[in-house]
């Protein structure tokens, strides 16, 4: 497709899905018109400038289903990711959402070199990540077969990927090497498997960490984004060429803006990704803020597609951390700390990789006066840290480590990023 | 029969425990005894010292998680096998220890124990006659 007519579709889609919220989402509808903008006014895939932005506090504002555009009768799976604080996110999908996505994720494993004659295993998470299921459609669609191994057990894993002769692997970078680590462990060597493909995700990483994957694994390690507001995994893939990964522009229209002006920045430079869906019926998003930081890329790609291409994620315009696939913010932390009276408003994140597994570390100061003859045994101080480690695996879905310290010893911090410290080299 | 023990929370961090310490020296506080409960990240170091409610006092005023505990200190006499006669009586009577210490303390052994069966704890030590000391036999300083 020429990017004429690319340019032309996208256009015809912004027109339609600007229509269809109007209609049938209240928020955007209210937002558009104290703006003056009918969906008239949206021919062009240029007048997307005209829109206004999503953010993930629109989400969780309007929670559960505010920003749905499809009746409930019409939706056919629900999916929730995590929020800043308290509320997760939930996108639902219609049937055709759903058909999409499959289609996208196809696309993926295409351009991976993935085909039917595959063993696939997808190690995301199944559930109500978008991950597992996402991967396990895609697969299913191209005609490999799917090894639905999701997360856990992982010596299992390992002995299945030798003894089925599994080809291929969805699943987050670090989980690649810690499966390379157990199969080691194991004794299992490169030359028992038969794994060539792997589709990486759901957290930064490097080129160094492909090369590490690559050699330990045998395999050729490819990028694959996503994010549950806009679809889940397949909104963008790396091809053969591994020179930016392709966006599915055709369903999500990628713009990159400065953040803090919000202006559009040209193609090259680095700003904060932002995405509009062209297609999507069950929650639809205008112009969705993702936080993360890229740059975009024209210009035909050696595989020969012409489809726009994004850089690897450089950072975050927000304080959001990406810990074994899952998204922790600060302040959901904070809620938590803020919730037991035995702790001062002061805490430190401190997130590590070790042995190839984030570690995440909760530092929190106990209160002075809290500190009765109640506290004065060991086992009592770790009942106490294991009841905000409880009530921390709760909000963030994630296992942190939780260190009390004496009063006074946390530094008040400055800013939100200085309650955290990140000892991972990504 | 129960004496007040200084429990003061510390992270295993050079300089936590002489922060303590100079707290007390500058306080002209006496230490008695003292033990540390340590794990791999901070300790609990329990202390019997002159003047504790003193102690305590500066100790919170400088921003340190200090508390007051009530402990039980038996007086023994300082000969072999005390120790196990006196503990014998309490478990005999089941009632659990949390912790246990024993330092001397003008030529008798004393030994310190917490638990949370108070009244209990009380009824047996009058019943079967044990020596105990209070605040006061501590408060003249001693000469071991």
């Amino acid at each position: 497709m020429s990017r004429d007519e690319m340019s032309a579709l996208q256009g015809k889609r912004l027109h339609k899905i600007v229509e269809y919220v109007y209609h049938n989402v209240p928020f955007y509808r209210h937002k558009l018109q104290s703006m003056d903008i009918t969906p008239d006014d949206i021919q062009t895939i240029d007048d997307i400038v005209k829109l206004p932005f999503t953010t993930k506090k629109d989400l969780r504002d309007n929670y559960p289903f505010g920003l749905q555009a499809a009746p409930q009768s019409e939706i056919i799976r629900i999916h929730a990711s995590s929020g800043t604080t308290g509320n997760p996110t939930i996108v639902g999908y219609t049937r055709k959402d759903i058909g999409v996505w499959t289609e996208c994720m196809a696309r993926c494993l295409t351009a991976y070199g993935v085909g039917r004659n595959d063993i696939f295993s997808v190690s995301y998470g199944y559930g109500l990540f978008t991950g597992g299921l996402g991967a396990h459609n895609g697969v299913e669609m191209i005609g490999a077969a799917v090894v639905p191994a999701s997360t856990g057990n992982t010596e299992k894993h390992a002995r299945l990927i030798r003894d089925l002769g599994i080809t291929g692997i969805a699943c987050t970078p670090s989980y690649a090497l810690y499966l390379a680590e157990t199969m080691e462990k194991m004794g299992i060597t490169k030359d028992q498997i038969h794994l060539r493909v792997g589709a990486f995700g759901a957290e930064p990483w490097t080129e160094n960490m492909r090369a590490e994957i690559q050699k330990r694994l045998g395999l050729k390690g490819y990028n694959l984004y996503g994010l549950s507001e806009i679809m889940g995994p397949s909104v963008s893939y790396e091809c053969q060429e591994q020179h930016g990964s392709h966006i599915n522009e055709d369903h999500f229209y990628p713009e990159v803006i400065n953040p803090v002006t919000l202006e559009p920045l040209p193609k090259g430079q680095t700003g904060e990704l932002v995405f509009t869906t062209l297609t999507k019926e069950g929650m639809p998003v205008l112009r969705y803020r993702t936080r993360d930081l890229c740059s975009l890329m024209d210009g035909q790609c050696g595989c020969g597609r012409t489809s726009v291409r994004m850089s690897r994620i450089e950072g975050r315009s927000d304080d959001m951390l990406i810990i074994r696939g899952i998204n922790v913010f600060p302040s959901q932390v904070e809620s938590v700390v803020l919730s037991m009276k035995e702790f001062a408003p002061r805490y430190m994140l401190i997130v590590d990789r070790v042995n190839n597994l984030d570690t995440l570390q909760v530092q929190v100061e106990l209160r002075q006066e809290y500190f009765t003859s109640t506290f004065d045994t060991p086992a009592a101080i770790d009942e106490l840290e294991k009841r905000l480690a409880a009530r921390l695996k709760s909000v963030l879905s994630i296992g942190a480590k939780v260190q009390l310290k004496a009063p006074g010893t946390i530094e008040r911090s400055q800013g939100k990023s200085a309650h955290v410290i990140d000892k991972r080299k990504i | 029969m129960t004496i007040n023990q200084l429990s003061i929370f510390i992270e295993n961090r050079s300089g936590t425990l002489v922060k303590v310490l100079d707290i007390l020296k500058q306080s002209g506080i006496q230490i008695i005894a003292s033990t540390i409960a340590d794990t791999a990240e901070y300790g609990i170091y329990r202390l019997i010292c002159s003047e504790p409610s003193r102690a305590y006092q500066e100790l919170k005023d400088a921003g340190v998680a200090v508390a007051l505990s009530d402990v039980f200190a038996l007086e023994l006499d300082n000969e072999p096998g005390k120790a196990a006669d006196a503990v014998r009586i309490i478990s005999d009577a089941d009632i659990s220890i949390t912790y246990m210490y024993t330092f001397l303390w003008g030529g008798k052994g004393i030994l310190i124990f917490r638990t949370d069966q108070t009244e209990k704890a009380h009824d047996v030590i009058l019943q079967h006659h044990l020596s105990f000391i209070d605040e006061n036999d501590l408060a003249g300083g001693g000469e071991n």
